[in-house]
């Protein structure tokens, strides 16, 4: 559950999006508003946030809000 | 005026071109880095002219070449000032000498510290101004990367990959506000080219229009140019400071 919370705030943050938006089905790209260099941007701050290193094939990927929580909560 | 409050960091910033653009900046209230290498006596003299128009800055010693000492020095810049709103990639060096006897680490040296030295210092420093949805950074190139020069082929090489890197940089940030830009100079009045012969620098005056070598100066006030408001629409160009020796584009 902390790790979900704390993926909606960094999705908030980054994306500059409502809180209500993120939801688990949520798509970056077409429900978000995020463009290629939004996405880049969330994977860093996944990284620093969670200190972890996110290899490009795998960031391929995240594409949707729960990819990236199931993502996270599989590597921590 | 509207650069009050912003930080620049120029690399290479403690003599010649570099010292000329720290000064500019600051007298339009720019808060200046001044990255040295080598030499701190000349890295507070830079320091001292700045203060002399009204300035402020910083000095940090790092070697643009080392990956890892750009990423923590420009980190700690960032988490003491704020951020770098404008970044002047400034720093090269040369390895003159003709290419049949040019040893290839001549070639890494010049490559790593004039072309690879503006990847690491942009990538250090891009993300603050991503945020913030604001940046200007400035590549200097020069005229040899536009006419290429006996005995530089490492310099011309990676002066016109400046170019190529400015335009690419640019596409990919214009989204964020972030113009990337090069100013090309010509022959200037530095210790770099103050090392040449007389004969060389009379030969080289015959090739300029207006006459004369340039100053650091002349360059430094294109390099406000792109900072300044007047140049907000301007992304991916390289302006020419070269007194006419070259006027292609």
């Amino acid at each position: 559950m902390a790790v979900e919370a704390k993926m909606i705030d960094i999705i908030v943050e980054q994306l500059s999006v409502d809180k209500e938006k993120v939801v688990p089905g949520a798509s970056f790209v077409d429900d978000l508003g995020a463009d290629s260099l939004d996405l880049v941007e969330l994977i860093m701050a996944m990284e620093e946030e969670f200190d972890v290193e996110i290899p490009d094939e795998e960031a391929e990927k995240i594409a949707t809000v729960q990819n990236a929580i199931d993502f996270v909560a599989k590597i921590q | 005026m509207s650069l009050e409050g912003k930080v620049a960091l120029i690399t290479g910033g403690s003599r010649g071109i570099g010292r000329a653009v720290c000064t500019q900046l600051a007298s339009l209230g720019v808060l200046v880095g001044v990255n040295y290498v080598s030499n701190p006596a000349a890295a507070e003299q830079t320091l001292e002219q700045v203060k002399t128009v009204g300035g402020q800055g910083f000095t940090c010693q790092f070697n643009v070449a080392d990956t890892e000492a750009v990423q923590k020095n420009i980190k700690a810049i960032i988490d003491q000032y704020g951020s770098i709103d404008i970044l002047v990639n400034n720093a090269g060096i040369t390895r003159d000498g003709l290419m049949a006897r040019m040893k290839e680490s001549h070639w890494d040296d010049v490559l790593d510290t004039n072309l690879k030295g503006a990847f690491n210092c942009s990538k250090a420093a891009m993300r603050p101004m991503m945020k913030k949805k604001w940046g200007r950074i400035i590549n200097i190139s020069s005229v040899i990367g536009f006419l290429g020069n006996g005995g530089q082929v490492n310099y011309g090489a990676a002066k016109a990959g400046l170019v190529g890197f400015t335009k690419s940089m640019a596409r990919e940030l214009a989204g964020r506000n972030i113009t990337v830009n090069c100013v090309a100079p010509g022959y200037i009045v530095t210790d770099m080219t103050e090392e040449l012969d007389q004969e060389v620098q009379d030969a080289i005056k015959m090739q300029i229009p207006l006459g004369r070598l340039g100053s650091p100066e002349d360059v430094a006030a294109s390099v406000a140019f792109f900072v300044s408001p007047g140049g907000d629409y301007l992304t991916g160009q390289t302006l020419h400071v070269n007194g006419g020796m070259y006027m292609g584009n």
